[in-house]
């Protein structure tokens, strides 16, 4: 398959006063072109530490960046001069929705100044590295145009109005919408779209999810989704990576990844979530320390199939079957087990 | 109100003040608006709503942190509406309240032991040892290991801060708990482990939980009765089967089907509610979910739906939701 994103062996670390965190160990990871692939997982897995290695946003005094490579559209990103990367990946091709949009916006300037001062850099028009100075009266006119109607898209009411708004004039839900035309604005080929829908009410996350998921179709964007939450990843992802302890322990296409979970930390996860089934079960113990984490298996503490093994070797990704692949010396046979 | 009710709220209302710039009123924000409750012996009830929607100020209003501008609350058969401190404290033992970040609410410069101590320097004339006994106690039914009496906040995890949280509560042996979300911002694995130590705790200790949350999942499992609050109003309140399996209000109806259902069909695909809801500081006449229902009509707007149980225990308050048991839509 055609790859529009592919992360191999990625491992990154972070200086911590307790010593060297490993928070991301060998991740391999791939976006096919117009895919929305989901990356769950619970708090401190790495999965934001990983999207912001893809954007190229990680602290550079802390992170330290060991092995591993991250292509994406044929480029090696690990490799590229950093400037090269601000002025036609970051922004451009690649953009981001964050979690939270209220504190993405500067509070104390119009919605429409904070969206034409992105124009000036990154619309499509605008020739790479053109700032400020040369931002021609034409472009500025069709920019404009640009904005109002990406505006219809996300189903904005009354653009021009919104543009003279401020940020807390303007609902959580209109927020994110907003940051979802923003991050279209400059036609990228990724959005990597961070928790989007966790600070909303469960019927405007159904509205957001709903659009991101005609959005992606429509323009053939591809989309990485973060989320700790299953049921929204449900919702949208064509095909699923768990992350735990900062290894990538399954990837699977969202159709068998719900049904045939085969990694036992999959399994477990997925039982966690209330039902009327199985009753509630969560998972035993803690997410370890990631400065000395446990040998072989990371999972092996908590996991209740863990063998001698799995204490001592840790397991490669390896297919297990039904495009499943899991780093798991015993994966679940593939019924459906939840 | 029945005879076994623990607590009752009746018409319980609690308005804010909108100010304008100048500081001066401009309106009243009906976070709470004429609410009737009765919280039964034993069960567990269920507040469920969007952001804005009054479920945390009702939790707050009962526990005497907001003054109510309007209505009574009855717990054990005394009016404890307009309660003095002094007099308060009393009850306060039987009706505990847990913030929903625990994390928050523990003294970062204490160490947990102390933090389960003071509740019963406050409230009790247990000597240090009595206390120390309870403390104990209290720490090995929620699950934590006795070193962690030496721990501060920071070193534990945020699980084990709920667990704290609730240890803190529980010395003084309440009656009843008001839950304020206390499961958000914690990771499925730790939610189901803490449901479970929640559902135990209310058999071993015969407690009373009012359960405040925006997860229906969560309220599904866990609650005997369920209340769904939209703009300050109680809009249905039934059994949680009944709720969960036949919801009558279409607000209540919405908000099931915007929920993600892995194994189902795919809500993006199929979810119809559109908008946001209306500012609570300017809300719309008659119903306040008229402004988003697709079945709304004329008569929507004049008036205000009571709410009306239809069924035996299970009550709602749509005007339409009665003609619509006949011709199903």
């Amino acid at each position: 398959m055609d790859d529009l994103l592919a992360v191999t062996g990625l491992t990154v670390g972070f200086a911590t006063e307790s010593g060297l965190a490993q928070v991301l160990d060998q991740v391999d990871f791939r976006i096919g072109r117009g895919e929305i692939v989901g990356l769950v997982g619970e708090s401190g897995c790495g999965k934001t530490t990983l999207a912001r290695a893809i954007l190229g946003v990680l602290p550079a005094n802390s992170a330290r960046i060991s092995a591993g490579s991250i292509e994406f559209d044929g480029r090696d990103l690990l490799q590229e001069d950093p400037d090269a990367l601000a002025t036609d990946i970051r922004g451009r091709a690649i953009t981001f929705v964050p979690q939270d949009p209220f504190s993405s916006f500067n509070p104390v300037f119009t919605i429409g100044t904070q969206i034409k001062e992105l124009m000036k850099w990154k619309s499509p028009d605008a020739e790479p590295g053109s700032g400020p100075r040369r931002y021609a009266r034409a472009r500025r006119r069709s920019d404009l145009e640009r904005v109002l109607e990406l505006l219809r898209i996300v189903q904005l009411p009354d653009p021009q109005a919104l543009l003279r708004k401020y940020p807390h004039e303007v609902s959580g839900g209109q927020r994110q919408r907003l940051m979802i035309a923003m991050a279209l604005l400059p036609e990228p080929k990724l959005i990597i779209a961070d928790e989007p829908t966790t600070a909303l009410d469960v019927t405007i996350q159904a509205q957001i999810l709903k659009l991101l998921r005609r959005l992606a179709a429509e323009r053939g964007v591809s989309v990485l989704f973060t989320t700790h939450d299953l049921g929204t990843a449900y919702e949208i992802c064509d095909r699923m990576t768990v992350m735990y302890a900062g290894q990538d322990v399954e990837s699977a296409p969202s159709d068998s990844f719900f049904t045939e979970p085969r990694h036992i930390y999959t399994v477990r996860l997925l039982q966690s979530l209330p039902s009327r089934d199985h009753g509630i079960r969560g998972i035993p113990g803690q997410v370890p320390d990631l400065t000395a984490p446990p040998r072989g298996c990371r999972f092996h503490p908590r996991c209740d199939a863990a063998s001698a093994l799995c204490r001592q070797t840790r397991p490669d990704p390896s297919d297990v079957g039904a495009g499943h692949v899991a780093r798991c010396w015993h994966p679940a046979p593939g019924e459906a087990t939840p | 109100m029945t005879a076994d009710a623990l607590l009752s709220l009746e018409n319980l209302s609690k308005h804010f003040p909108v100010l304008n710039v100048w500081k001066r009123r401009s309106g009243w924000l009906k976070a709470l608006d004429e609410v009737s409750l009765s919280v039964h012996k034993g069960e567990i009830l269920g507040i469920v709503g969007e952001s804005g929607c009054g479920k945390s100020t009702l939790g707050k209003t009962v526990m005497g942190i907001h003054r109510p501008t309007s209505g009574r609350i009855i717990f054990e058969g005394n009016d404890i509406t307009h309660l003095k401190p002094y007099q308060s404290r009393g009850m306060r033992r039987d009706l505990q309240y847990t913030y929903q970040d625990p994390g928050a609410s523990l003294d970062p410069r204490w160490k947990i032991g102390r933090s389960l101590d003071e509740p019963l320097v406050i409230h009790t004339r247990l000597d240090r040892r009595a206390r120390r006994e309870r403390v104990r106690e209290i720490l090995d039914a929620v699950g934590l290991p006795e070193g962690h009496l030496d721990l501060y906040p920071h070193e534990i995890s945020g699980g084990q801060q709920r667990r704290v949280g609730l240890a803190r509560i529980l010395t003084l042996h309440p009656t009843m708990v008001v839950l304020d979300e206390p499961t958000s911002g914690l990771d499925v694995s730790v939610q189901a482990t803490i449901l479970n130590l929640f559902l135990d705790l209310q058999k071993r200790f015969d407690l009373t939980y009012v359960f405040i949350s925006h997860d229906l999942g969560v309220v599904r499992m866990v609650c005997d009765r369920v209340a769904v609050m939209y703009l300050g109003k109680v809009v249905e309140l039934g059994s949680s089967d009944e709720i969960f399996d036949r919801p009558r209000h279409p607000y209540t109806q919405s908000l099931l089907a915007a929920v993600p259902q892995i194994g189902k069909g795919r809500v993006t695909e199929t979810f119809w509610l559109e908008g946001e809801p209306p500012d609570p500081g300017n809300l719309p006449s008659g119903c306040r979910f008229r402004t988003r229902c697709t079945q709304a009509r004329d008569d929507c707007a004049l008036e205000v739906p009571p709410l009306v149980e239809h069924n035996p225990g299970h009550a709602d308050a749509c005007l339409y939701s009665a003609a619509r048991d006949y011709s199903p839509a």
